[in-house]
């Protein structure tokens, strides 16, 4: 019995009514942990009754405590009838299993009902005694860290970056087994909770000893994710990355084990051509190598190869000779061994991390992706998840080969994602081919003279621009010149990458959210049909959506984009595909060239006015975005930088219309690198809208930055006012002859619509910065379009933002030295010195975040004395690592929940609107109340990873499903830091964060 | 296109003030989004009317969800659902349970029932607010009502401990809750005159001194019972105002009050002569009222027989107020000297809070 589990029962306040005729409730409480279930007294006749129980106490094995959540249901009690559910309570205990985490659970936990949501509350305190356990053979993972942030957690260094972890479960979906038909929907909604509570708690022990094995101690950019497969099933899985963590303020090592080489680890054999480049044409620039597959699971074997080369659309032939050893100094050619047998070692040398240590990241290729289309079928043996575990290998591995071709060695910004429609299934897998200094990735001994000369060698901002590939045989035509910066290596003219702005990269003014968007009409048709139409129809959508990208990136004036993510999402009759990026002007990379528009019928005069007035729109909105985004770059002449690789002018036609036969679409050519304009052809009425939709685009009112990356480029200064927030629009299209144009036209109204709502909604934090814009798309039914969008906004101080106006070397270095990001030894130092011109004295930082567009001075402060005695504590949710102005001192450990809800009065609940609203807000609300439990006062990284929302009007029912992660945290604000510091670092500091503050 | 679903949630509850103005004032959502295309903001933010509709349903929706808390303020400041910083709360609260001034002398000293609910219509004809304006203050005055109505110790405390109210606000609402349970008739035409203000002063006054609470004065009074009630009026003191009659019952008595007082103002007083003539009709006048306070029609008249026989009088003599004051402050006074009169300090719980009162009730 490795561990002791102790629960007790305080109080419940604001219960519901659940005897009418007193008015009154006569409630108790069941606690149930594994099987064993202990019940509180019935509290008789109150509506706050107060239980003050005993402890509670369970015995079990620590394999429980990971994999079990604690049950606590209120119950009504009634003499001759079955009691009444009120509601339920799920804790995750998992954050009490690791030393440095929170060590009690005790607050006051809303008590949630999947039909009626929240009533009232409960007061519970849990603690947990663990008893230490050599056993070596051991099925638990106690002790490892998980972290949803993709870098390097605040107050840890990186001693070890292991690398890629990755588990699935899968079991049947309650909803959809025979029982479902005689059980009730609450019933039904908390076999579904309890599972997947369950599921991810073995999901995540089975990971833990995955990091166990490589003797790390942590996994972070943790990322799970549920399928829900219907029939078929209900899959969970989830990868990130291992790592070896110190806690910065202890030197010593966490695990001293971990300092000799892992012998044990296994060597995973090398079946692949040693030459990485496999792909010396197919497409082009940053996103390369996409591959479609089709595999009908029907006829699903080991080797799919056959399937696969029938439907793939990416050439695998032509070999490219081999990067390694072919590159130009014997300096690389050494780097980039050693960085090969550090990374050959492992199966998927994959990085979830999206921002990394100093001197991690030394070379970009460009973005890596991989699709494939399934059909799903039952899982028989939920035991043996093969299936899903090879489909997912499958991808991966060509994520690899893609890799590869780009001669590089890893993947960064790794992530997974899968998108569901009936039996249909697109698994998607993206991210950034890279680099690594292996200095991390190993134990200390390739450390020493490699990293002195990586310094030297690696000039700072601009060295992982610098392309990985052998330039004379470059796995597609690309555009190469000198690096802007150092002028000594080559770079491509546009990067993109699906990880954050590197800390130390130079950039020339601010970067701006860039978006494409994009429906593809499908016809409606079954099993492999179905398949095989999505998997001819995506190709296509990548191009186009490549293409958006392209132009609105060189509209805006900009050479890459951060944070890329692609997301197709499948419906019964269409695709949707929506990219969403951080435009930026990196200085090492040349200037774009304009867009040039060819008109295709040059005899007729209007027509040719026409083009002509469309151009000068083009070139005026280009100088508008370079003067909007401060892109001034200083002028270089051509001489220093040397012509590099003169090529004719050439005009290439895009393709476009799906009309195409398929022997064009063999050469689907997604260079757009070789013309110093980008030339867009309007050849049909399609391209017109291309084009107008390009202008269409309206930049945020004065006074707003968007992004979706942790932070914004060119804006330093936060201040503490931040607002997290969540939005969802669902339309539902008209049936009638829906076109490609039409539904393109909505779908782009849409998104342009949520933006310039949730600008008017937030005005009244001008100046500031919707950073982590998040969207998603989906397609619950047949015409309707839901959108979601996750983001938060934070203010910055203007004054100091105007004074930007310095050469980018200046600007680099002062962004060196005001993000906290990055700053891994000293953090408090220079988190403090970071603000010297904050502009609140100490004491009105800690102003709770106010948000209406009315400033509440004038609000008559003379009276309401009761309201200061408020006891709910504020808590700061954002989709960000960190928090602006504030410290992060300690991580309590992972929050991870599942929520479903279900109406069957939906027009009495204020119809779909009013029901998700509720539940949204009921979500945070949840969310909050187990962090401040957990004695945090954040919750950062914090994403919503599922909102599935079905109705049915009809019946007057809803039900949606919402799963949410991120990392509860206990932040200091550093004018608070200093008092705090000197007393006790962690322990005083919650109560400083906590509601009553205002009074100040 | 049309939009099936549009929400937007924030982590800290977006609270917009003028839009929750908009929502009490019962303005419905296509109403309020056409106020606020008018008031300019479509020009100042740059936003178009789609979004401003959306906006404004989102407010919507949250007010109506928060109004379920609003009803038991306590509940907002410990609830978890919604995140909204102290000082906010403390906003919506008081917006919420202000009311409108014509709207209050509407129903001031009507029974809070349904029948009045049921006149909410004629009153929103009326007075020009929304009937879901009306409802809600209506409503407010009757759920506070009923709170405090079974509830011992100062009214003002109770209201403030259990609606979290501002100080001013909560006297409002005790002159309310006062008004309404001892019926005072205040829509009479000759009162229509009177503010608000003006009755909710001479509640508070009376409430102070008329009342059971106002009894047991003494600074710590051991006997719980005693601080009891500030709604009803203290039975036995009405009951006491009955022997007042003697001063004018009492011809003697009459004329040496009439002498005292006269002696002490003449010279003093501008409206001398008008008020050396009408002092007995004044004085009876305001015994009168005393004495027949024990029945509660009369009770309930009070403010009416106040303005009748008082303030009708000066009125039409052209007293100026400081006359007024002059003349009460002696009339008051100049009972202590009648050797005859036993009932000193009935006389000046009395007087004192209806000398007050008359001030107030003295104007145009």
């Amino acid at each position: 019995m490795p561990g002791k589990l102790k629960v007790k029962i305080v109080a419940g306040r604001h219960l519901p009514v659940m005897d009418r005729a007193s008015d009154l409730t006569d409630a108790f409480v069941e606690v149930k942990f594994g099987n064993t279930t202990f019940k509180t007294d019935v509290y008789l006749k109150s509506l706050n009754p107060q239980w003050n129980s005993e402890w509670f106490k369970f015995e079990v094995d620590d394999e429980d405590l990971q994999d079990e959540p604690l049950q606590i249901t209120v119950l009504d009690h009634d003499t001759y009838s079955a009691n009444d559910a009120i509601g339920k309570v799920y804790i995750d205990i998992d954050p009490l299993l690791y030393s440095e985490a929170a060590t009690v659970i005790s607050g006051w936990f809303p008590i949630y009902d999947t039909i009626h949501g929240i009533r009232g509350e409960i007061n519970v305190v849990v603690k947990v005694d663990l008893f230490n356990d050599l056993n070596r053979f051991r099925q638990s993972s106690c002790g490892v860290k998980f972290f949803c942030t993709t870098s390097i957690p605040k107050c840890y260094r990186a001693v070890i970056i292991h690398g890629f972890v990755e588990e699935l479960v899968v079991n049947e979906d309650p909803e959809y087994q025979w029982i479902d038909r005689i059980r009730t929907p609450r019933a039904s909604n908390e076999a579904r909770q309890r599972l997947i509570s369950l599921m991810s708690g073995e999901l995540q022990r089975k990971i833990g000893l995955k990091v166990l094995e490589m003797r790390g101690n942590a996994v972070v950019g943790y990322l799970q994710c549920f399928d829900l497969e219907g029939e078929s099933g209900l899959v969970v899985r989830a990868i990130g990355t291992a790592c070896t963590l110190d806690k910065l303020s202890s030197p010593a090592a966490f695990l001293p084990a971990c300092n000799s080489p892992s012998k044990e680890m296994k060597e995973i054999p090398f079946n692949e051509d040693p030459n990485p480049n496999t792909h010396s044409s197919g497409p082009s620039t940053p996103l390369k190598n996409q591959t479609y597959s089709f595999s009908p699971s029907k006829s699903y074997s080991r080797q799919s190869s056959s399937s696969d080369t029938d439907l793939s659309l990416t050439p695998k032939t032509g070999m490219g000779s081999g990067s390694a050893g072919k590159e130009g100094g014997p300096f690389k050619a050494l780097l980039r061994q050693q960085t090969q047998s550090a990374l050959e070692q492992r199966e998927f040398p994959f990085f979830t991390l999206t921002a990394f240590p100093p001197g991690f990241l030394v070379h970009v290729g460009g973005v890596v992706s991989a699709r494939s289309v399934k059909l799903l079928d039952r899982i028989h043996n939920p035991d043996e998840p093969e299936t899903r575990d090879a489909w997912w290998a499958e991808i991966r591995q060509e994520i690899k080969s893609h890799a590869k071709a780009l001669g590089c060695h890893a993947v960064v910004g790794y992530s997974e994602s899968t998108s569901i429609c009936e039996e249909v299934c697109i698994l998607s897998a993206s991210g950034t081919a890279a680099v690594l200094n292996p200095r991390f990735l190993q134990d200390g001994t390739v450390e020493g003279c490699l990293e002195q000369r990586l310094e030297e060698n690696l000039p700072a901002g601009c060295g992982f621009c610098h392309i990985p590939y052998d330039e004379l045989n470059m796995p597609f035509p690309a555009h190469l010149t000198y690096c802007y910066n150092c002028r000594k290596q080559k770079v491509p003219d546009v990067l993109f990458t699906t990880i954050d702005l590197p800390m130390d990269a130079a950039v020339i003014g601010k970067g701006c959210l860039i978006q494409a968007r994009l429906c593809r009409l499908k016809k409606k048709a079954q099993a492999e049909a179905n398949a095989t139409a999505i998997s001819n129809l995506l190709p296509f959508m990548e191009y186009e959506v490549h293409t958006q990208l392209m132009n609105k990136l060189k509209l805006k004036g900009m050479n890459a984009l951060f944070g890329l993510r692609i997301q197709i999402s499948v419906g019964e009759n269409m695709l949707m595909g929506l990219a969403s990026a951080t435009g930026v002007y990196l200085a090492a990379l040349p200037t774009p060239g304009g867009i040039q528009i060819a008109g295709k019928t040059p005899n007729d005069g209007s027509y040719e006015q026409h083009i002509s007035h469309m151009q000068k729109k083009i070139n005026d909105t280009i100088a508008k975005n370079k003067e909007l985004y401060e892109i001034n770059p200083p002028e270089i002449s051509e001489e220093i930088i040397g012509s590099p690789i003169p090529e004719p002018r050439q005009r290439s036609r895009l393709l476009r219309s799906q009309s195409e036969s398929s022997d064009e679409v063999t050469e689907l050519d997604l260079s757009h690198g070789k013309k110093d304009a980008f030339v867009l052809e309007i050849d049909d009425t399609d391209a017109m809208e291309d084009v107008h939709s390009l202008l269409t685009d309206v930049p945020p009112p004065s006074g707003f930055y968007s992004c979706n990356t942790e932070i914004m480029p060119g804006i330093n200064n936060w201040t503490s006012e931040i607002q997290m927030f969540t939005s969802v629009r669902v339309i539902r299209l008209s049936s009638l002859n829906l076109t490609n144009q039409a539904l393109n036209k909505n779908f782009n109204d849409l998104c342009e619509n949520l933006l310039k709502s949730l600008y008017f909604k937030l005005r009244s934090m001008i100046p500031c910065c919707l950073c982590h814009v998040n969207f998603t798309v989906s397609l619950p039914e047949d015409e309707l379009i839901q959108v979601t969008v996750t983001a938060v906004a934070i203010t910055f101080d203007k004054n100091q933002a105007l004074q930007t106006t310095k050469t980018h070397a200046e600007k680099s270095l002062q962004r060196a030295s005001t993000d906290n990001e990055e700053l891994l030894q000293f953090p408090l130092e220079l988190c403090s010195d970071s603000l010297p011109s904050h502009p609140f004295p100490p004491a009105k930082a800690v102003t709770v975040e106010k948000a209406s567009p009315v400033g509440e001075g004038n609000f008559r402060n003379r009276s309401s004395p009761p309201c200061a005695n408020s006891t709910v504590g504020v808590v700061k949710m954002t989709p960000l690592s960190f928090i602006p102005g504030a410290k992060i001192t300690k991580y309590l450990g992972i929050i991870n929940m599942f929520f479903i809800r279900e109406t069957t009065s939906l027009r009495e609940e204020g119809g779909v609107s009013g029901f998700l609203h509720a539940f949204i807000a009921e979500v945070f609300a949840m969310v909050r109340a187990h962090v401040a439990a957990l004695g945090g006062n954040a919750v950062v990284s914090y994403i919503m990873k599922q909102c599935v929302f079905m109705e049915n009007p009809n019946k007057n029912q809803a039900q949606c499903l919402i799963n949410v992660s991120g990392d509860a945290v206990v932040f200091v604000r550093e004018s608070e830091l200093e008092v705090v510091s000197t007393q006790q670092p962690a322990a005083n500091c919650q109560p400083s964060c906590t509601g009553g503050e205002v009074t100040t | 296109m049309t939009s099936e679903l549009d929400i937007f949630v924030g982590n800290t509850t977006l609270i917009d003030e003028d839009v929750y103005r908009l929502w009490l004032d019962g303005y419905s959502v296509s109403d309020a989004v056409a106020l606020r295309v008018r008031s300019g903001i479509l020009e100042q933010t740059g936003a178009t009317a789609a979004v401003l509709q959306s906006d404004t349903m989102d407010h919507y929706r949250t007010f109506q969800m928060l109004e379920r808390l609003l009803h038991a303020p306590p509940k907002l400041l410990h609830q978890l659902i919604f995140q909204i910083p102290p000082s906010r709360q403390a906003l919506l609260i008081e917006r919420y349970y202000a009311f409108d001034e014509a709207f209050v002398r509407e129903v001031l000293g009507k029974k809070l029932s349904k029948g009045t609910k049921k006149d909410l219509d004629d009153i929103s004809t009326k007075t020009g607010i929304t009937l879901k304006s009306c409802r809600r203050q209506f409503d407010n005055f009757k759920r506070v009502f009923k709170v405090v109505e079974e509830m011992r110790g100062s009214l003002v405390d109770n209201i403030q401990q259990h609606f979290l109210l501002s100080d001013r606000l909560a006297r409002d609402y005790a002159a309310i809750v006062f008004f309404a349970n001892n019926r005072f008739e205040t829509g009479k035409k000759k009162l229509q005159y009177l503010s608000f203000g003006d009755f909710a002063f001479c509640a508070e006054l009376m409430i102070q001194n008329w009342t059971l609470g106002a009894v047991g004065e003494a600074p710590t009074d051991p006997d719980p019972q005693a601080d009891d009630m500030d709604m009803d009026l203290d039975k036995e003191f009405l009951q006491d105002l009955k022997e007042l009659k003697v001063l004018v019952a009492d011809k003697d008595l009459l004329d040496l009050h009439k002498s005292l007082v006269c002696t002490a103002l003449r010279g003093k007083l501008g409206v001398f002569s008008e008020m050396e003539a009408n002092f007995k009709n004044l004085s009876r006048g305001l015994v009168n009222v005393a004495a027949k306070l024990t029945h509660n029609k009369d009770v309930r008249d009070l403010f009416v027989d106040l303005v009748e026989k008082f303030v009708e009088p000066c009125r039409s003599d052209h007293w100026p107020l400081n006359d007024v004051r002059l003349f009460l402050n002696q009339y008051s006074a100049s009972v202590h000297s009648l050797d005859g009169f036993r009932h000193q300090a009935l006389w000046d719980r009395y007087m004192g809070t209806l000398r007050g009162c008359l001030l107030r009730l003295c104007h145009d």
